[in-house]
C-alpha cells in the first residue's frame, strides 16, 4: 500500500513528487511513456514567464507569478540551466498599444514587478535585430528561461533520492475508490493500491478525472509547432521577443534557449489525437511568415531541428489543481496545466504536495537529502575545469557527442542517476548528446553502445524513446536469412 | 590538486587522421620535419575510409581498385613506417589564430600544444534532417546514410528491412546496394534535383543493377509512425523545388536514409578565425593551400567535399609540403590573386593564386563543381576577362567534382591580372 501514487511523470507530477518526498510516506510515481518529461514538458518554449499574460483572480495568475519567484533559486539547487533575460511583447501598431497597456494593468495587478512600456528607439536600442517597423513593446525584465526537461530529470531525481519510486512505461487504465476508502491504480501491467491518487498526467488527465468525478472536464488537445535553431556567432536577439495578441491570434515568439540555440513559434491548432507531436508543413510554414514580424531577416540556414508539443487546454481556460471535486476523498489533481504551466509547476508542487500531506497527516522528514545538483557540463567548463575533471575521472577525456561536445564521463553518469537515462532520447535529453547540428548522426552508435555497456544489453533493444522505437531491427546474418530463408 | 596546463611545442599539427591528414604528415615528414604530432579523435586513423569498405578507391594514385580500408592502411602503414607520431582517441577543442591547440583524450588528458604550423584535415559530416526541415513524426528509423553504414558495416547490425533513401549523394547509393544485398528491400531513391548528386558509376552499379528506381525531381514531403517509421509521402517537385500538390506516392518503409549532403567540418577553423568560403563551406586557401591565417593550412573533405579520395590525397601532400615550408621560413610568396566562379561554375578551390612576378610558378590545380549537367561544354579560365585557358570536357556533372590544371605559361599570363575566373562556356571561346 503507497501513501500517495502520483499520475504523469511531467514537470507538474515530479514538482508534486519532489515536495511530497520532505514528508514521511510511500510514494510511486507512474507514466505511460519511458522517461520521465516526455509529454508536454520536454516540448514547450520553456519561458519561465513573468505573469502578465493570464487574468488577475486566476489560478494561472498566481501560481504562474508564484511559480516563476521559485525558478532561480530551485533551478540553482537542482543544477539545472536558468537565466532571466527578460522579455518584450512587441506592438506593432497604436491598437496594439491599447493592449499592451492593458498587459501592464494586468502585469501590475499579478504583482510582476519592474514592467513598463518602451518605445521603438529604446526598443532597437536593446534588440537591434527587431523589426524597425516596431511601435513600442513592453518589457518585463523578470521574464526567464529554463530547460524544461532538464527541470523535470532533475525534480525526478530529488524525488528519488528521497524515496520516492518511479515506475515509468506503465499506463494508467484505470483509477477506482476501494471499497475501505482507499484507491486502486490499474495500469497494462498491474494493481496498485494507495491512500491518495495524484492526477498529474497533462493530455491523458482528462480521462481519469472523469474516470471518478461527477463533475466533467473537457481537455483540448492544442498543438505548438517549432524550428530550432543552432548556435550561431551572434544570437540575433538576447531577451524572449513575443507579439502583441491581435485579432488574428496569439504570434509566435523568437527566444534563445538556455543553451543559445534559438527558438521560433509555436502554432496553436486544435487536434484530435493528443499524442500526435508531428510536426507540418502548414504549421511550420506559419510559424515563419509570423516570426518575420518580428525578426525580418529570419533565416532558416541554422535550422537543426522541428518539433511539436501539445498543450492539454481546459475549456474553461484555467487551471485545475487539488482536490478532485465530485470523488472521493484521497483524490487530488493538476488538470489544464498548459501555458504556464512549467514557470507554475514550482508552486503547484509545493501547494499541491502539502495539501496531500495534509490529507494524509505525514509527518515532514528531518532527514531529506538537499538535491545533488546535476555537475557543470564539459561544455561550459573553463580548460582548468576540465582538466580537474579528467583528474578526477578520465572519462571526461573521450568526446562523444562531439557537435555539444558531450564525454562519456557524462553519458554514463545519465544513465546512473536515480532516473537514469534508457534510451537514446534519454540520453540526449539529460546531457544534450545529439542535440547539435547533426542531429545524432555521429554519436548515437556509440551512445547506444555506452547504453548497452551500462544497462547490460544487445544494442538490438536499445530504442530512440521506449515502445516500438528500436533502432536496429536484427544483426546481418538474421536479416539476411529471413530474406533468403533457404540459403545456409 | 591544480592541474599545471604548460604548453607542448611542436612544429606541425595535425587534426584529422584520415586520408587528409596522413597524406599531410607523411608530405611534412618527408620534406624533414620530424616535430610533427597527428590527432585523431576515433580510436583508429584512416578517417571515414575504415565504414567504406567497398571498392572503387585508389584508381587514380595507386592505378588498382581498394577497399576503403585498404587504401587507408596503405598510408597508415606508411606513417608508421616513417615513424610519424599518430595519437588516436584525441579529440581536438579548439585551435586559436596564433596556433595554439587544444585536446583532450582519455589516455593524455587535456593538452595544450603551441604550433609553429597547424593542418586543419577534420573531414566532413552529412547533412542531418533538420538542416531540410521535412516536417512529420520525430520516430526511429530516419538516419543518415552514414550512420547506417556505421551500423552495417562497423557494427554488424541492420537498421532497416523497408528503405527510402532521400538524395541521391554517393553515401546513399552505396548503401542501396549494401543494404539490398543484406537482405533489405529498397523501394526508392529520391532527389529533389533533375539531375543525381552521385557519381555517374554509383548510379549504374547501385540503383539500375539492383532495379531500385531513382525519383528526379521529388522530395519526401512527410514522415508517418509513432514509434518507429511506417512510411514517408514523396512528391514531385517544380522548377522552383516546391512541392506539387496531388503528385504524392505512398511509400510503406520502416526506414529512412538521408543522403543529402556533406558539409566539411569546419568548427575549429571558424574558431581559429580563419575566413570560411561561403560557396564550399571550407576554409579560403590560396594555392598552397595555406588559409587566411598564416601557418594553418586545410586539406581534404573539410576544405572542400571531394568525391574520391585519391584527389584527397594529392591536395594533402600539397598542403603537409607547404606546412614544412612554412616552418622552414620558406613561405609561400607572391601577390594573391582572387579566383573567382564565373558562369557555371560553383566553389573553385583554391580561391586564391599566389603569383612572385617572374619566379618560377609550379602548376597549379582548380578544382570546382558545375552548377548543373552540361554536354561537350568548355572550361574558361580569364585573367581580367582575357581567357588564358581553355579546356574541352565531354560532360560535366555536380556529381563528379571537375579539376583543370594551370601551367607555368597560362600563370605567367595572370602575372598581372586583378582576378582570375573560371567558368563554364558552351561555345569555344577565342584565345
Ligand atoms: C507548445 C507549448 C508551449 C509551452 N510553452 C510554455 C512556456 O513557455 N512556459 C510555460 O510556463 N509553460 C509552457 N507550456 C506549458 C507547459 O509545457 C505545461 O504546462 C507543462 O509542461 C505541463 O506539465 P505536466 O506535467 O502537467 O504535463 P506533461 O509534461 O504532459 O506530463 C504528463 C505526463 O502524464 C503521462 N500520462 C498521461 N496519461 C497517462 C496515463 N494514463 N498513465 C500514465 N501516465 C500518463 C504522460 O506520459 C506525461 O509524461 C507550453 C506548452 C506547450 C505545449
Ligand atoms: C560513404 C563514402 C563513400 C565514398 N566512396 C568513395 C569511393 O568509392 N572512392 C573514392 O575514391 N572516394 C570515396 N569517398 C571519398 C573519400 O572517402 C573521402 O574523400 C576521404 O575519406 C576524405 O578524407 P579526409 O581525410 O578529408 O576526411 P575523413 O576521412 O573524414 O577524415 C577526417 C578525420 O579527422 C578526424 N577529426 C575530425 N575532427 C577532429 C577533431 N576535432 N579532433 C581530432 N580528430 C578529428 C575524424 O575523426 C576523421 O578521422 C567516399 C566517402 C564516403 C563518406
Amino acid at each position: 500500500m503507497y501513501d500517495a501514487i502520483i499520475i504523469g511523470a511531467g514537470v507538474v507530477g515530479c514538482a508534486v513528487a519532489q515536495q511530497l518526498s520532505r514528508y514521511a510516506g510511500r510514494l510511486l510515481v507512474i507514466d505511460r511513456m519511458e522517461d520521465v518529461a516526455d509529454g508536454a514538458s520536454k516540448a514547450n518554449s520553456g519561458i519561465v514567464h513573468a505573469g502578465f499574460d493570464a487574468h488577475p483572480g486566476t489560478e494561472k495568475a498566481r501560481l504562474n507569478v508564484k511559480g516563476a519567484k521559485m525558478y532561480k533559486e530551485l533551478a540553482g539547487e537542482l543544477g539545472v540551466p536558468y537565466g532571466q533575460p527578460g522579455a518584450l511583447v512587441l506592438g506593432f501598431s497604436e491598437d496594439d498599444r491599447a493592449t499592451l497597456n492593458k498587459l501592464l494593468e494586468q502585469a501590475n495587478a499579478n504583482g510582476v514587478e519592474g514592467c513598463r512600456i518602451v518605445e521603438r528607439d529604446e526598443i532597437l536600442k536593446m534588440e537591434p535585430n527587431t523589426n524597425p517597423a516596431v511601435v513600442c513593446a513592453l518589457h518585463a525584465p523578470t521574464s526567464g528561461l529554463v530547460s524544461p526537461y532538464e527541470m523535470t530529470c532533475a525534480l525526478a531525481d530529488s524525488a528519488a533520492e528521497n524515496g520516492a519510486e518511479f515506475i515509468l512505461n506503465n499506463p494508467v487504465l484505470e483509477i477506482k475508490p476501494t471499497a475501505d476508502g482507499n484507491w486502486l491504480v490499474i495500469t497494462g501491467r498491474d494493481e496498485y493500491k494507495t491512500r491518495a491518487v495524484v492526477n498529474c498526467a497533462g493530455m491523458g488527465s482528462g480521462v481519469l478525472h472523469n474516470m471518478i468525478s461527477t463533475r466533467r472536464v473537457k481537455l483540448i488537445a492544442r498543438r505548438g509547432e517549432y524550428y530550432l535553431l543552432d548556435h550561431a556567432a551572434e544570437m540575433p536577439f538576447h531577451m524572449t521577443m513575443f507579439q502583441c495578441p491581435t485579432k488574428m491570434g496569439k504570434g509566435v515568439l523568437v527566444s534563445p534557449t538556455t543553451h543559445g540555440n534559438i527558438l521560433l513559434g509555436p502554432t496553436a491548432d486544435d487536434i484530435d489525437d493528443g499524442y500526435d507531436t508531428a510536426t507540418t508543413r502548414k504549421g511550420l510554414d506559419n510559424v515563419m511568415d509570423k516570426v518575420r514580424l518580428t525578426w525580418k531577416n529570419a533565416n532558416l540556414r541554422l535550422t537543426i531541428t522541428t518539433f511539436s508539443g501539445i498543450r492539454a487546454h481546459e475549456e474553461h481556460g484555467d487551471f485545475i489543481i487539488g482536490k478532485v471535486e465530485g470523488a472521493p476523498a484521497g483524490a487530488f489533481e493538476a488538470v489544464g496545466v498548459e501555458s504556464p504551466g512549467l514557470s507554475a509547476a514550482p508552486a503547484i508542487g509545493q501547494e499541491l504536495g502539502d495539501e496531500v500531506a495534509a490529507f494524509l497527516g505525514l509527518d515532514r522528514k528531518d532527514d531529506w537529502k538537499k538535491p545533488t545538483p546535476i555537475p557543470k557540463a564539459f561544455r561550459v567548463m573553463t580548460d582548468e575545469e576540465r582538466a580537474e575533471a579528467y583528474a578526477k575521472n578520465p572519462e571526461y577525456g573521450t568526446l562523444v557527442c562531439r557537435c555539444e561536445q558531450v564525454t562519456e564521463a557524462e553519458i554514463r553518469a545519465a544513465i546512473r542517476r536515480p532516473v537514469g537515462a534508457r534510451s537514446i532520447d534519454g540520453v540526449k535529453r539529460r546531457t544534450r548528446a545529439g542535440m547539435g547540428r547533426c542531429q545524432g548522426g555521429f554519436c548515437s552508435p556509440r551512445v547506444m553502445e555506452i547504453l548497452c555497456e551500462e544497462l547490460g544489453v544487445s544494442p538490438l533493444e536499445i530504442t530512440k524513446c521506449g515502445g516500438d522505437s528500436r533502432l536496429l531491427v536484427g544483426t546481418l546474418h538474421d536479416i539476411a536469412k529471413e530474406a533468403r530463408p533457404d540459403e545456409k | 590538486m591544480k592541474n599545471e596546463l604548460t604548453a607542448i611545442n611542436v612544429d606541425i599539427l595535425i587534426v584529422g587522421a584520415g586520408p587528409a591528414g596522413l597524406a599531410a604528415a607523411i608530405a611534412a615528414k618527408k620534406a624533414g620535419i620530424d616535430s610533427l604530432i597527428v590527432l585523431e579523435r576515433e580510436e583508429n586513423a584512416g578517417g571515414i575510409l575504415r565504414q567504406c569498405i567497398h571498392n572503387g578507391f585508389g584508381l587514380h594514385r595507386f592505378k588498382e581498385e581498394l577497399t576503403g580500408p585498404e587504401y587507408a592502411q596503405r598510408d597508415i602503414d606508411t606513417a608508421g613506417e616513417m615513424g610519424i607520431d599518430v595519437r588516436t582517441g584525441v579529440t581536438v577543442l579548439s585551435v586559436t589564430n596564433d596556433k595554439v591547440v587544444t585536446a583532450i583524450s582519455k589516455k593524455y588528458g587535456l593538452q595544450i600544444f603551441k604550433a609553429k604550423a597547424v593542418v586543419l584535415a577534420m573531414g566532413c559530416r552529412e547533412r542531418p534532417r533538420g538542416a531540410l526541415g521535412i516536417p512529420g513524426t520525430r520516430c526511429a528509423g530516419i538516419y543518415s546514410a552514414g550512420t547506417a553504414q556505421k551500423f552495417v558495416n562497423l557494427e554488424g547490425y541492420m537498421p532497416g528491412r523497408r528503405v527510402v533513401i532521400l538524395g541521391s549523394g554517393d553515401i546513399g547509393l552505396i548503401m542501396a546496394r549494401r543494404m539490398t544485398l543484406q537482405g533489405a528491400k529498397v523501394l526508392a531513391c529520391v532527389e529533389l534535383m533533375p539531375f543525381s548528386s552521385g557519381l555517374n558509376r554509383n548510379i549504374v552499379q547501385c540503383l539500375h543493377d539492383y532495379n531500385i528506381p531513382l525519383y528526379l525531381s521529388h522530395t519526401v514531403t512527410d514522415i508517418h509512425g509513432k514509434d518507429r517509421v511506417t512510411g514517408v509521402t514523396v512528391s514531385k517537385v517544380d522548377e522552383n523545388r516546391r512541392p506539387i500538390p496531388g503528385t504524392e506516392i505512398e511509400f510503406e518503409c520502416d526506414t529512412l536514409l538521408l543522403s543529402v549532403g556533406l558539409i566539411p567540418e569546419n568548427e575549429l577553423t571558424v574558431g581559429a578565425g580563419v575566413d570560411i568560403c561561403p560557396a564550399t563551406s571550407g576554409a579560403v586557401v590560396d594555392d598552397s593551400l595555406q588559409t587566411s591565417v598564416p601557418g594553418i593550412f586545410a586539406c581534404g573533405n573539410v576544405l572542400h567535399v571531394h568525391d574520391l579520395v585519391d584527389f584527397v590525397s594529392g591536395e594533402s601532400f600539397k598542403a603537409g609540403q607547404a606546412a614544412a615550408d612554412y616552418v622552414r621560413g620558406r613561405e609561400h610568396a607572391g601577390r594573391a590573386i582572387p579566383v573567382r566562379d564565373g558562369a557555371g561554375v560553383r566553389g573553385a578551390v583554391p580561391q586564391q593564386i599566389r603569383l612572385e612576378k617572374g619566379a618560377q610558378h609550379a602548376n597549379v590545380d582548380i578544382m570546382f563543381r558545375p552548377d548543373r549537367v552540361y554536354q561537350n561544354p568548355y572550361v574558361v579560365v580569364t585573367a581580367d576577362g582575357k581567357p588564358i585557358f581553355s579546356q574541352k570536357k565531354m560532360i560535366m556533372a555536380p556529381g563528379e567534382m571537375a579539376n583543370i590544371t594551370l601551367t607555368e605559361k597560362q600563370l605567367a599570363a595572370c602575372e598581372d591580372a586583378q582576378a582570375i575566373e573560371v567558368s563554364i562556356s558552351l561555345e569555344k571561346p577565342a584565345m
